[in-house]
């Protein structure tokens, strides 16, 4: 007799230390992939897995194994007019395996890249390396959305010790005083005409005491009605709610000047989207406006703000000017919490920095929550430099740094987490 | 009454017991012999785990089955690719998988196909008979498990993966195919490892011991050879000889080579073990529809997965892939059924010890004694190479075009046969390496021979295994591959990685 054993219930994820050890292994390739990904991605699209390629070949385990030459006969099925001795030309891509020719692959491609996908997780992961962030921080960032548990009115159904008594007596009272209405009247009803026999002096008659035998039954119903039944019990609801259940708006602003090449952009890229990450921890819903500028500023969408190309000198200030009238226009304080990242290679207009550092100071970063800026630069400061630092001295909430790396982008952050979200 | 068992698709665990409990029935009728049974419901993750790590049930951890994960994983997301409905492990008791998702009539097929066809294989076949022990390959391989826990935690997961990976190199080459191996048993490799640790060692001390204590003076004239005569098991002479390694190490090498062997049969009996499953699920299940256990609508179902199981597209299709061994095997089966019941003279000139025989008699003979090689060039038909349609070419790299040698004519037959079962043949798959010398008195380094059959050479990633056996080794290691007349052609070595 065979044993039928249900398994399905067992751990599904024997294979899950394999797979770690896989992504161990290969970690430069996928790191590779999943950089080229942060570059190839939207920003609001942080989050997701990522499909990896890895070249076959760069993970084939070796075997001894015959290769192309010497002679083989190999047997094919479903002859259609060979005969023997006949002769054919070598099919292209060598002699193919053991048993079988032609390509042994049918879509073409899956052979000569190994594809999988990254989960959400291991794709951040892979992205944090690069930033270099601090455990707890990458913990805390991957955690999306934290909750927070609300009172919600009141249920029939709970745990003792979240009885509400008020609540649970005012009930039992109600549903006494309305299953004892129909006794009471009749007993009020009885009791008087009990009286009146009485008062007659038949208070010995059959009738009376019929009555009083009605009237006995009548307060014994009454009592029988429990103090407290388990259909008045209430209970205190709690349920949780995600916390972050406000909205925010993040400025993206960015020079495009032609000092800014690709791989400063790259960089760029990087801190936008960190601070999306370090946002998305926080609220439901997140804006993101694209202010790129050169000499004059524009709000773009995504796409343009990241490729498209422009030269000319470069005015900071109006950035901020756009910015500031956007927030105006659009992001009511009232519902909107704000944010801004600015990336920039340190290059303004003479003149320009000081209006900047009054800009900033006068207008946005009383509307601001945080002010992030990061200058990729690889020379020494210019004016613009200095000016923020001195907006830096005086305010909490802007934070400067200047980058070389992907793994610099971190620190501009700090102050930002040390905050907890409101 | 009707004794139809069920009509609709879904499954239920007393289904199962029904169809189990009738299947068996019908097996026993045929005289099939199997181990016990014990069919595991799983969920589809589960089926990729298995499947990844290669139809063993308990495995050791390594980075390749993760890969094996992944690949499978993707392609099954992506729709290219439908699990196997059916893994079995060859224990005993004999484990099948059932999946959950199978509708009842695929459960009840994966029952007859694995539980009872691939089951009695394993028990009967004379392979798996002496090169696999059913009833201790699972504490054997939860034995392995631990071990590699235990090296890992002792010496770090870096050093057990580096012998790891070498070992998978070389893991097609860790088996004797002419000696008949020990029975596993894991409590007494458990109990005997400490003591064969230092006996190893000991052991090794002395061969390696170079200074000469007295002097003799036969060694000086007179150099013997080490090994005395070429050794084919690689796994087994490193773990033996090799100079440096450390117990632990000898011990993974072992464990590989150990699991090596479990599976060598399966690599020999591929259209044998595939054509005998099949062809006893479609016994079983069509005698059982003749008894009016089974309902029309079951059998249209099974019919229709049996067919594309057994499907063989021709070489020109675009879906070829060379020899479906389902295909072949079960052709192969019915075939001789048919010669044991209604043989024609071609038949009886060409199989008179078979030919109107008991069928079942006959079939379970060619099971227990045949590997695919001798199953083919013994029991192939005219007939059926010419229902298949078979043909031979070779390809001679001397000639620029190739050769049609054979096709299914009078005058092919043996040929298209003996070139089947050459294909069959593991020497053909296999390049022949052999441990052919150690130079014990200078530097150590050890020398394989490569002996090239056809003349086929080696592919290039032999270059990557050799590094990998001078890991292993600790000295350098050469590979020479010598042609069809003897001459050395191409000579690989590599030091060992410092």
């Amino acid at each position: 007799m065979s044993q039928i054993i249900d398994r399905r219930l067992n751990g599904k994820n024997k294979s899950a230390v394999n797979r770690q050890r896989f992504l161990r292994r290969y970690k430069a390739q996928i790191r590779k992939a999943a950089s080229a990904a942060v570059s190839g991605r939207s920003i609001t699209d942080a989050t997701s897995g990522e499909k990896v390629n890895i070249p076959t070949r760069d993970i084939a385990e070796p075997t001894f194994h015959h290769g192309a030459g010497g002679r083989r006969e190999t047997v094919h099925p479903g002859n259609t007019d060979f005969v023997a001795g006949d002769r054919i030309a070598r099919p292209k891509g060598g002699g193919g395996g053991g048993s079988g020719r032609g390509d042994p692959s049918r879509d073409g491609t899956g052979e000569d890249e190994f594809v999988f996908e990254l989960t959400r997780d291991e794709f951040l992961d892979c992205f944090f390396e690069d930033l270099e962030l601090p455990n707890l921080v990458q913990r805390e960032i991957k955690e999306m959305l934290s909750h927070r548990t609300v009172r919600a009115g009141y249920s029939r159904q709970g745990v003792p010790a979240n009885i509400n008594v008020v609540r649970t007596l005012r009930g039992a009272l109600g549903r006494r005083i309305a299953l004892r209405g129909p006794y009471r009247e009749r007993l009020r009803e009885v009791e008087r005409e009990l009286e009146e026999l009485e008062d007659q002096g038949l208070g010995s008659s059959a009738r009376a005491i019929e009555l009083r035998e009605e009237i006995r039954r009548l307060r014994t119903h009454i009592e029988a009605i429990p103090f407290i039944d388990d259909f008045d019990l209430r209970y205190n609801h709690r349920i949780r709610v995600p916390q972050p259940s406000t909205q925010a708006v993040m400025f993206c602003l960015m020079d495009v000047s032609g000092s800014m090449d690709e791989a400063r952009k790259d960089i760029a890229k990087r801190f936008f989207i960190l601070l999306y990450l370090f946002l998305l921890r926080s609220y439901e819903r997140i804006d993101v406006v694209f202010v790129r500028h050169h000499v004059t500023a524009k709000e773009v969408d995504e796409h343009e703000f990241f490729y498209a190309r422009e030269t000319g000198g470069t005015v900071v200030s109006s950035a901020l000017k756009l910015m500031d009238e956007i927030v105006r226009d659009r992001y009511p304080l009232s519902s909107w919490n704000i944010y801004a990242a600015q990336a920039s290679d340190g290059e303004n207009w003479g003149d320009d920095s000081t209006t900047c550092r009054e800009l900033l100071t006068e207008r946005i970063l009383p509307l601001v929550q945080y002010y992030a800026y990061v200058e990729i630069t690889p020379d020494r400061h210019q004016s613009l430099w200095a000016e923020y630092e001195a907006v830096a001295a005086e305010h909490e909430h802007f934070a400067m740094q200047e980058i070389a790396s992907p793994a610099d982008i971190f620190p501009v952050f700090r102050r930002l987490l040390a905050r907890k979200p409101a | 009454m009707s004794r139809v068992i069920s009509t609709g698709s879904e499954w239920t665990f007393e289904l199962i017991e029904r169809y189990d409990r009738e299947i068996a029935r019908v097996a026993a009728d045929y005289r099939l012999d199997t181990y016990r049974n014990q069919l595991e419901i799983i969920s589809a993750e589960q089926m990729m785990d298995a499947y990844s790590s290669v139809g063993m049930p308990v495995g050791y951890a390594h980075w390749s089955f993760g890969k094996q994960f992944l690949a499978v994983e993707n392609r099954y997301r992506r729709g290219q690719m439908g699990l196997a409905y059916e893994i079995v492990i060859n224990s005993d008791p004999c484990i099948a998988y059932l999946m959950e998702e199978n509708t009842m009539t695929m459960q009840a097929l994966v029952i007859a196909h694995a539980a009872y066809g691939h089951n009695s294989f394993f028990k009967g076949n004379y392979l798996f008979r002496t090169w696999t022990n059913a009833d201790a390959i699972i504490d054997y391989l939860l034995f392995a498990r631990r071990y590699v826990q235990e090296c890992e935690r002792r010496h770090g997961e870096e050093a057990v993966e580096l012998v790891l990976d070498s070992c998978h190199a070389l893991m097609n080459h860790g088996v004797d195919a002419y000696r008949r191996p020990p029975r596993l048993s894991a409590e007494r490799e458990a109990a005997r490892q400490r003591e064969r640790e230092d006996y190893l060692q000991r052991q090794l001390n002395e061969i390696w011991r170079t200074v000469p204590r007295r002097t003799d003076t036969r060694r000086a004239d007179a150099p013997e050879r080490f090994p005395a005569e070429p050794q084919e098991n690689l796994l087994y002479f490193v773990e033996k000889h090799a100079p440096l390694l450390e117990p632990w190490q000898r011990e993974l090498v072992r464990i590989v080579r150990k699991i090596a062997q479990y599976f060598y049969p399966q690599r020999q009996t591929q259209v044998m073990n595939e054509g005998w499953a099949t062809f006893w699920h479609y016994t079983l299940l069509n005698t059982l529809y003749d008894q009016g256990y089974l309902s029309d609508g079951f059998m249209i179902e099974f019919l229709q997965s049996h067919t594309n199981v057994v499907a063989q597209p021709s070489f020109q299709s675009p879906y070829y892939r060379g020899i479906n061994p389902y295909a072949l095997g079960f052709a192969m089966m019915r075939d001789i059924r048919r010669i044991c019941e209604a043989p024609d003279d071609e038949d009886r000139h060409w199989f008179p010890e078979i030919a109107g025989r008991d069928w079942v008699g006959v079939v379970d003979f060619a099971m227990r004694n045949f590997k695919d090689e001798s199953f083919v060039s013994q029991y192939l038909s005219p007939r059926l190479i010419r229902e298949l349609k078979l043909f031979a070419i070779l390809d001679d790299e001397a000639r620029a075009e190739l050769e049609v040698t054979a096709i299914h004519d009078e005058r092919g037959y043996r040929q298209v046969r003996r070139a089947l079962a050459d294909q069959y043949n593991l020497g053909s798959q296999q390049p022949d390496i052999q441990v052919w010398s150690v130079d014990r008195r200078g530097d150590r380094s050890l020398t394989l021979r490569h002996n090239r059959y056809r003349n086929r050479p080696l592919d290039d990633s032999a270059e990557e295994v050799v590094r990998h056996l001078a890991r292993l080794w600790g000295f350098e290691v050469r590979l020479e591959e010598v042609d069809d007349e003897g001459r050395v052609r191409k000579v690989r070595q590599c030091d060992p990685p410092r």
